[in-house]
């Protein structure tokens, strides 16, 4: 292979032809150089395929033109919406006028019991989006692993990430990091209806601390604990717990009744009724879907 | 009109932001650019919706001092929207990396025209 130029290798890489890691990872890159070419050449050989190759030739040429000119249209439409809108900042916007959210504010300490009226607003009154958004999660993880698990007997992309492990800073500094990140992960979720923070932010957090360690040393020993049995078994329980608490909680508030969950005096770590086990819930579905996603994409398996 | 877009401009950042990521989307052949235009224009939504809540002076909506005057606090409605949409965003930038990586096992190639080109050339060599 010939040596080319800084340049052509950026511009190999823009368009997609290029792999800069499979360099890096001392992997040849796929030979195929030689029957491309052939089969480039008879394919413009060939008459009938020539003429289908020269219309892809010609709506590429003319792709940008339009592509650019309904991003221009796009644009002016959008900015001249901003004309229109009212003040930034203002108070009296229609959005910051709106009778629910002031309601959010005015009712919702002492009706959730939750210091952090965004945590009350996502886990109490909009408690229903928030479980669509723990499922949305769920089925992206189902759809990664029904297009990555299906083919991991053929290849095993073992060699590429070896360059990583036994790697001394990393190993030192993920055995430094790791035990102050799943404590601060666990504190932001259990803090989420005291002050900012929640089951989201919290469970990323604890999701970056599972990455590091099994980036850091081998995954066999993360896998000990959290494989694909163990991970089934967390997803699966805060799932159902999270829809059986709000199925309770919309049958027992709607009509009125008794509910075991009370909301609690304000600011204490054991309040708020039901929105401290579902930000636990929702924190174990977070962390286990990044660290979920960061296992497939990397070895093929949880 | 100038000055009401120099009032606004956090909405017009916004559609700057928009535009890049749309532009990306467009005109570039490589799928992960894509992606990652499409993940720039996810957060160009995050930022207009954000700038709506946000009234200049009031603090977070964390009642931690028991006052619940309405007119002390920003809108907490659009942090609870914003934070759906960066969770949807996530789970669908991971299928379609999972897509794209399917894509590059099957036709080595990243490149949208050479996959089209690959897929064409296979169709009419088939029957």
């Amino acid at each position: 292979m010939a040596k080319k130029s800084f340049r052509e290798t950026l511009r190999e890489w823009d368009e997609g032809n290029f792999d800069f890691t499979m360099k890096t990872a001392g992997i040849p890159l796929p030979e195929n150089e030689d029957g491309k070419e052939k089969e480039g050449s008879e394919w413009s050989r060939t008459p009938h395929l020539r003429t289908a190759g020269s219309e892809i030739k010609a709506f590429s040429k003319l792709y940008p033109v339009f592509a650019g000119l309904l991003l221009f249209a796009v644009i002016t439409f959008l900015l001249l919406v901003i004309v229109e809108m009212p003040p930034f900042n203002s108070p009296d916007t229609p959005a910051n006028r709106s009778e629910v959210t002031w309601r959010y504010i005015r009712s919702g300490l002492s009706e959730t019991g939750a210091v952090n009226i965004v945590a009350g607003v996502i886990l109490d009154y909009r408690a229903f989006d928030t479980l669509g958004e723990s499922h949305v999660l769920f089925a992206a993880t189902v759809a990664v692993m029904i297009l990555m698990l299906a083919k991991r007997e053929e290849e095993e992309p073992e060699e590429e990430l070896s360059i990583l492990r036994n790697d001394l800073i990393l190993q030192n500094t993920a055995k430094v990091l790791v035990p102050f990140l799943l404590m601060f992960g666990a504190y932001i979720i259990l803090n989420g209806h005291l002050g900012p923070g929640g089951g989201f932010s919290g469970g990323a957090v604890l999701g970056g601390a599972l990455i590091l360690y099994s980036s850091a040393f081998h995954p066999g020993k993360l896998q000990k604990i959290l494989n694909m049995k163990s991970y089934r078994i967390i997803v699966l329980l805060a799932l159902s717990f999270y829809s059986g608490m709000k199925c309770y909680s919309f049958f027992s508030g709607a009509n009125g009744l008794e509910t075991i969950f009370g909301t609690g005096t304000p600011g204490a770590i054991l309040s708020a009724g039901l929105i401290l086990p579902l930000n636990i819930a929702v924190g174990l579905v977070v962390a286990c879907t990044m660290y979920g996603f960061y296992a497939i994409f990397t070895r093929g398996r949880i | 009109m100038l000055e009401t877009l120099w009032n606004n401009r956090i909405e017009v950042i916004a559609v700057v932001l928009f535009a890049v990521g749309l532009t990306t989307l467009f005109l570039h052949k490589n799928l992960l650019k894509k992606i990652i235009g499409l993940n720039i224009m996810d957060t160009s939504g995050y930022l207009f919706l954000t700038s709506l809540g946000y009234i200049e002076g009031r603090l977070s909506p964390i009642v931690s001092d028991g006052n619940t005057d309405p007119s002390r606090y920003v809108n907490p409605l659009p942090a609870g929207l914003v934070l759906t949409g960066i969770v949807v965003s996530v789970s669908v930038t991971a299928v379609m990396l999972a897509l794209t990586l399917r894509l590059y096992r099957r036709y080595h190639t990243l490149n949208l025209d050479e996959i089209y080109r690959i897929v064409h050339r296979e169709q009419e060599e088939e029957p």
